[in-house]
């Protein structure tokens, strides 16, 4: 009960650890069901529809369900101590943004048992996805499923946006602002630039299969190449929604353990804003063999291509802050270490696919898999890894074993190149992405052996972190305030896990770093920019999960809207829409009673807190 | 810092009532920066149907359809509610709860006849000209663009009319000054949506 109703970002964070976990877990079984279909030639572990759903909520759920939530995860339980703030802007929205999100999850994968999950691939591209051609629910769910959870994810940008331009504490200017914070602070303005094109692209998808409306029916006149360019101006801006916060984690954990400044601070931030910035102007480079046209293909070629200057300046800031540092190789710097050449071996060949002429070739080939698995898996995933390895003590008040640590990481990048890296000759031999199954002796089947023994090692590393988290969850809480010793940002200056109140008093930063600035001044910690008082906490509520059930319940009463149903009642209450405006109604209940009354939160008084 | 949350202040309310508390700043923001979402949504809305707007699919045009003193109308009513909820922040300013009301009261007044009209309008569409939502492209992206702004003007007379109710149960104060502010904001916003609309969608269809 007190996890439904809690409003404390920190615990947020857990639950968005939690629910990522778990679709991590159900996308990863998913990879490993395709993987175990591609073993051999003419496999028939599978049959061609049930490898189509497989392959669409594997993507789907990985990028929207699995990782993103690990970021959130990460950003509610660091952000507001680096900032260091006593909350978010918004505690409220902040468990809102959780609970749509996974409600929007849950109603995606509910069509695994509901007749049928989306077929279409993650891209859903028309007219495949159209009631022609996905004649099930499956992209139903998809588009409802996915509509819900993006609802939660530009809650949570807002979110961050506001707390990150209102809440710092005194001195901490922007340009004192932690790495993860700035890569926070642009990701979640690409969030909020990005998802509502999105969300328009869901809605007229949703029209044409349940309203019958013509968006992209070239029969009426509808356009299915629109559902590209909309889908694409959001897609190349998700995937740096996607890394950029793994720059940030990156660009935490190698300082600290290198105990040296980041390199080129400055450089870094205007790096982060241009590749945001760019993000935007290159979504047609997924679409050159669209037939756009030479002019338009060169135009985004040249653009794309352009983002890799500001992505090399990052590779070099750190490699420059390693070199000559006291590096110290734990879990979180091995797997930040690793992170730097899988990362840029998946720039190198997108700068490949960003040639138009050479993407005709590569296009739809598993060299595209092996792209962007180099940069998802090999640079975000590995990124989450560090930066879990590295807060997991500050939020769990616990240290994660380093023997099982280390074991994870080799176990986990070496079955990652085993995976990927043979995918690229895969490709480059002509193997086509999204096929069921392949002939023997066109030389697929061994690479492909290979390639899924890799995957099984990455199941296994897994595995052991899984363990690592059970063995260690057991011991005693005994992480101290700053337990890797050379913390240098604020969240490492209070106590693990920290009081609800984060800060007893706000600090004062008067640097860098600031932290560490304290620390090389002689200091033992951070110099407080007030005197203790009572400090405001806002009260716990339910609201947000009934609101979340509500739209669920909506969404759900929608997409079955024109079903017959056997028997007859069920059918008129879905038919005349009763069970969405049941929803609805549930969801402004909810709001209403929010604005009915007035909610004052309460206080921790200055005694309780010397108590402590 | 230590105290966010507002109390009502007694005694006459500072001058701009919706930036007195951190809470109120931050919800006057964080809509800002909603707005600029909002931006997004609707300017992807609007290329769709510029894509899409002489797919006529052998059905009604744009220049056989609209009948522009009926949109000149609606237009009307929308622009003055804007004005009249201006007049309503500067009833707000000028601390005078009454006044406010009845300023919010007639924004809404005119809200509600602009959705009139329009629902009228769609319907004499689907009834007389036979042009619904599947008919053609082109109808799929007006109903699609049109009906979203009117969603939004319905959801802005539902939500101010909340807060003209709990203007009067709960009085002005610094709780409930930002909220009317970002409302207002709100309604201004989708009034310049429709000023796009009335120029891309019936202008240019009954001339382009
Ligand atoms: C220098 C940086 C990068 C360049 C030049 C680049 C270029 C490209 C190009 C041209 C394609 C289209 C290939 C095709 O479909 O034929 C592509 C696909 C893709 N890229 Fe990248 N990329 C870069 C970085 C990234 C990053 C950082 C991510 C994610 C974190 C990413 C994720 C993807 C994904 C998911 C796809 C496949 C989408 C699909 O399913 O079709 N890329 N990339
Ligand atoms: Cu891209």
């Amino acid at each position: 009960m007190d996890w439904i109703t809690t409003v404390d970002h920190k615990k947020i964070a857990i639950l968005y650890l939690w629910a990522g976990g778990l679709f991590f877990g159900i996308g990863g079984i998913e990879a490993l069901l395709i993987r175990w279909q591609l073993i051999k030639p003419m496999n028939d572990f599978l049959d061609a529809q049930t490898f189509n759903e497989l392959i669409t909520m594997h993507g789907t759920t990985m990028i929207f369900l699995g990782v993103m939530p690990v970021i959130f995860a990460l950003m509610n339980a660091v952000i507001p101590l680096q900032i260091g703030a006593r909350d978010v802007a918004f505690p409220f929205l902040n468990a809102l943004g959780f609970w749509t999100f996974l409600f929007g999850g849950l109603l995606l994968n509910l069509s695994w048992v509901m007749g049928g999950a989306p077929d279409a691939g993650w891209t859903s591209y028309t007219p495949l996805s159209t009631s022609a051609y996905s004649g099930t629910h499956g992209v139903d769910f998809y588009t409802i499923g996915l509509q819900i959870a993006g609802l939660g994810t530009l809650i949570g940008g807002i979110n961050f946006l506001a707390t990150i331009i209102t809440m710092r504490a005194p001195g901490m200017s922007y340009m004192r602002m932690p790495m993860f914070a700035w890569a926070t602070f642009i990701t979640s303005a690409i969030i909020l630039f990005a998802f509502p094109a999105i969300t328009v692209g869901l809605v007229l998808l949703t029209f044409d299969r349940i309203l019958g409306a013509n968006f992209f029916e070239p029969g009426a006149g509808g356009s299915p190449v629109l559902w590209q360019h909309i889908f694409w101006i959001f897609g190349h801006p998700e995937v740096y929604i996607l890394i950029l916060p793994a720059f940030g984690i990156i660009s935490e954990v190698i300082p600290t353990f290198a105990r040296k400044r980041l390199f080129g601070y400055s450089s870094m931030v205007f790096a982060t804003i241009l590749i945001a910035f760019l993000g935007f102007m290159v979504w047609a480079h997924h679409m050159f063999t669209t037939g756009l046209g030479p002019v338009a293909n060169a135009l985004f070629a040249v653009s794309t291509m352009l983002i890799a200057v500001p992505t090399g300046i990052k590779i070099f800031n750190w490699l420059f802050t390693m070199w000559g540092g006291s590096v110290r190789f734990t879990t979180p710097n091995l797997f930040a270490s690793g992170f730097i050449p899988t990362f840029t071996m998946g720039g190198v060949t997108g700068v490949m696919l960003a040639s138009a002429p050479a993407d005709f070739q590569f296009h739809d080939t598993y060299f595209v898999v092996a792209h962007f698995h180099y940069v998802i898996v090999g640079g975000l995933v590995m990124g989450l890894f560090a930066g879990l390895h590295y807060w997991w003590p500050k939020m769990f008040g616990r240290m994660l074993s380093e023997t099982l640590g280390k074991w994870t990481f080799w176990t986990f990048i070496t079955g990652f190149h085993l995976t990927f890296f043979v995918q690229h000759f895969l490709g480059l031999m002509g193997m086509q992405r999204r096929v069921f199954t392949y002939l023997p002796n066109q030389h697929f089947d061994t690479l492909n052996l290979v390639s899924t023994i890799g995957a099984g090692l990455m199941g296994v590393g897994t595995l052991i972190f899984l363990a690592n988290i059970v063995i260690t969850s057991r011991n005693p809480m005994d992480a101290d305030d700053d337990p890797w010793e050379d913390g240098r940002t604020l969240e490492w200056s209070i106590p693990s896990p920290p009081p609800e109140y984060n800060f007893k008093q706000t600090p004062l930063v008067r640097g860098l770093d600031a932290l560490w600035k304290e620390k090389t001044a002689g200091n033992k910690g951070m110099t407080p920019a007030e005197p203790v008082g009572s400090i405001h906490m806002p009260s716990a509520t339910p609201l947000p999960f009934i609101m979340s059930v509500g739209i669920f319940i909506a969404g759900f009463g929608f997409m079955f809207s024109r079903d017959n149903f056997s028997s007859g009642f069920v059918s008129f209450l879905f038919n005349n829409y009763i069970v969405t405006g049941l929803g609805l109604l549930i969801t402004f209940g909810a709001m209403l009673m929010r604005s009915l009354y007035d909610d004052h939160g309460w206080h921790i008084e200055p005694e309780e807190l010397e108590g402590r | 810092m230590t105290t966010t949350h507002a109390e009502p202040v007694h005694g006459g309310l500072p001058h701009e009532p919706e930036k007195a508390t951190a809470e109120g700043r931050n919800k006057v923001l964080a809509f800002w920066l909603f707005l600029g979402g909002e931006a997004v949504l609707f300017g992807t809305l609007f290329a769709t149907f510029l894509a899409l707007r002489n797919q006529t699919n052998e059905g009604p045009t744009a220049n056989e359809l609209f009948h522009l003193p009926l949109v000149a109308a609606a237009t009307f009513f929308l622009l003055v509610s804007s004005l009249t909820s201006v007049f309503a922040i500067q009833a707000m300013h000028r601390n005078r709860p009454a006044l406010l009301r009845n300023w919010l009261l007639v924004t809404v007044m005119l809200g509600l006849c602009f959705l009139g009209l329009e629902i009228y309008e769609f319907s004499e569409y689907v009834r007389h000209e036979k042009f619904g939502m599947t008919t053609s492209a082109f109808s799929s992206a007006f109903y699609t663009l049109v009906g979203f702004h009117g969603a939004h003007v319905a959801f802005g007379i539902l939500w101010i009319s909340l807060l003209i109710g709990q203007l009067a149960r709960k009085g002005l104060t610094v709780v409930t000054a930002p909220k009317i502010y970002v409302s207002a904001m709100y309604w201004h916003f989708i009034d310049v949506v429709w000023v796009f609309i009335f120029t891309v969608v019936y202008l240019l269809g009954k001339v382009g």
